[in-house]
């Protein structure tokens, strides 16, 4: 594999360095330390066939048969392409109905987190009133407990309200956010105070203010609110695994997990199913890629 | 969800409000009910999911569960029955030994940053995707294929080695191994978000003064160690607590790779695990909670112990 690699990066590597030999000699200004590196392209290049290999040959997993996965010397071309493994997952496994699980816990968490954590974030921000330097510090303090200490206190209130196993108990709690008001709240900070003097002079009561004015500048920040909550949303694991116990219940994360021990599931099946499990997060992630970037990395939510 | 320490920045940037003059004009000194209406939808969410579960949580961890799940206070009873508890050790040790494999992804992480701020470096956004790919994967599905990869007789990775005349081992059903593939699996899914973080700190550093260090014959090592990496030390620091903090609370790779039914789990699971296996499987919910108080403290020591190495070695 490694051979392949390196053999293609060379080659590569020998053209960029002939070009980078014309280019100091023509214009030396803009090309400064930018083709003589060629074994840049070679080291990233390795690691970035490190990263993807695995998502790669997932795929090549799932087009073969389950006598192709399992031979002793690696099989890197099915031949004949399985692509009834794919259809095999939904007959085999109560995959559709943890696929609508993920959506909507996903939907219903990411559409309460805008709504509730902008709000609470430009009152925080924006809005006086008693108590809110406590208050906030209460919420915000929630950020730097490991979600292990209210698990269990979570689970006793949902099987309280009678929530196990049903969507409701998955949502819940991940309906409300102290990351989000800190984000939230960080965002309409920084924004001009005389907008909102403008729009209190023309007689906007302090809804008008925020849901006209406001709330569209700070669009930017709602979007990156919704990517990670979305991406958290549609991996978390711990939680659904916790407030359901039967399979069809469960989101695909949770579904997945507690599928790895099952052995009446051969191994094409299983790598289809995982493979449809994230591809609407890596797909987002793909279209979106330079917004899912940046907003994780000015976030730090890890 | 695992949030982790606000950026510095950000958590200076709230200006007082500035309610001293107001006082003397007459004005009044709040927005009335507004307010109100606007946080009062998250906090009794936050208040019933988090706040009140954190009090009740340190409750329990001094309370014992019988199986009608009537709690009767025990005092340090759980915390006694845990220092006791050679799994607590076992797990203990095994989250540090995940931690400290996936930790050295930081190094790497900024090396790679490095090579990927290189200016006018082509397709840099194709490697950024790549190497990013694996952070937004659900952990629980990839686990299923790195599963697969490290299977003792058919698994691509004993393949891989093969062709170096290493015999590989049964990475998942042998203990020590088996805590080895999930942290290397760890090591792969965290780099990604140390390289954009660290990458961001490296576009704020001024090319100029690579420029006058060239100027000065400083070798592309010597830039890298004198300039990039002190330059850089706030955003090292920054992933340095991020990771720690998620290290530490490994689940669901381990869950997902080695299936919770192995028999290696005894001895490789981690303090989460062990969390959960007290809690959920086996519904000694006070013990649980017991757990996930010195999870809460061992995490806090970890931190102030990094705040304080920090100011030795963080430039500001």
């Amino acid at each position: 594999m490694t051979g392949i690699i390196s053999a293609r990066g060379s080659k590569v590597a020998a053209a960029a360095q002939a070009a980078s030999r014309v280019r100091t000699r023509s214009a030396t200004k803009p090309g400064r330390r930018q083709s003589s590196h060629w074994w840049i392209h070679v080291v990233l290049g390795i690691g970035g066939f490190v990263m993807a290999f695995p998502f790669i040959w997932q795929i090549i997993m799932a087009l073969s048969t389950n006598a192709q996965v399992t031979s002793p010397t690696p099989v890197f071309w099915p031949g004949q392409l399985q692509w009834h493994n794919f259809t095999d997952v939904f007959a085999r496994l109560p995959f559709f109905s943890q696929l609508m699980t993920s959506i909507w816990v996903t939907l219903i968490r990411t559409a309460a987190q805008i709504v509730l954590c902008t709000l609470a974030g430009y009152a925080f921000a924006r809005m006086r009133f008693r108590g809110r330097a406590v208050i906030l510090g209460i919420v915000l303090s929630i950020l730097l407990v490991p979600s292990q200490v209210y698990l269990i206190s979570q689970y006793q209130i949902v099987q309280g309200l009678g929530w196990l196993d049903t969507l409701a108990g998955i949502v819940a709690p991940g309906l409300f956010s102290a990351f989000g008001t800190f984000l939230m709240r960080t965002a309409f900070l920084n924004m001009p105070a005389e907008l909102e003097e403008a729009a209190r002079m023309d007689g906007a009561n302090p809804f008008q203010t925020f849901w006209r004015i406001m709330l569209p500048l700070a669009r930017p920040s709602i979007s990156v609110l919704a990517i990670t909550t979305v991406l958290w949303s549609w991996n978390e694991l711990l939680w659904p695994l916790v407030v359901s116990t039967r399979a069809e219940d469960m989101p695909l994360a949770a579904g997945l997990a507690t599928l790895s021990s099952d052995r009446t599931i051969n191994y094409p099946v299983l790598m289809a199913a995982s493979l449809m499990a994230m591809a609407p997060v890596l797909i987002m992630f793909i279209v979106l890629q330079r917004r899912v970037i940046d907003g994780l990395a000015s976030s730090g939510l890890k | 969800m695992t949030i982790n320490t606000e950026r510095p920045e950000a958590a200076q940037a709230s200006p007082r409000p500035t309610t001293r003059p107001a006082r003397r004009t007459g004005v009044p000194r709040t927005d009335g009910v507004w307010p109100w209406l606007f946080v009062l939808p998250l906090l009794i969410g936050v208040g019933t999911f988090f706040i009140w579960p954190i009090i009740q949580t340190f409750y329990y961890s001094f309370t014992s569960w019988g199986v009608f799940g009537g709690a009767s206070f025990t005092g340090l009873a759980n915390y006694a029955r845990l220092l006791s508890d050679p799994q607590l050790y076992q797990s203990l040790l095994n989250t540090i030994i995940y931690t400290l494999i996936v930790l050295v992804g930081i190094p790497i992480a900024v090396w790679l940053a490095s090579l990927l701020n290189t200016p006018g470096l082509k397709f840099a956004q194709f490697y950024r995707v790549l190497f990013f790919l694996p952070y937004v994967a659900m952990p629980a599905a990839i686990a299923l294929v790195w599963r697969i990869m490290f299977n003792g007789d058919f698994g691509i990775v004993n393949s891989f080695l093969g062709l170096f005349g290493i015999a590989g081992p049964y990475w998942i059903s042998t203990p020590g191994f088996a805590l080895v593939a999930v942290s290397l699996v760890g090591l792969w899914s965290s780099l990604g978000f140390s390289m954009i973080i660290l990458g961001a700190g490296l576009k704020d550093i001024p090319p100029e003064l690579y420029e006058a260090a060239e100027l000065d014959g400083a070798s592309r090592w010597r830039q890298f160690r004198s300039l990039t990496v002190p330059l850089l030390s706030p955003s090292i620091f920054f992933v340095l607590i991020v990771t720690t903090i998620s290290s530490f609370q490994l689940f669901d790779l381990l869950y997902a790779i080695l299936g919770p039914l192995n028999p290696v789990i005894p001895k490789t699971m981690s303090l989460v695990f062990y969390f959960y296996n007290a809690g959920f499987i086996d519904g000694d919910k006070g013990f649980a909670a017991a757990i996930a108080m010195v999870i809460f403290l061992l995490i806090g020591i970890i931190t102030v112990i990094q705040f304080r190495v920090q100011k030795r070695w963080v430039q500001s």
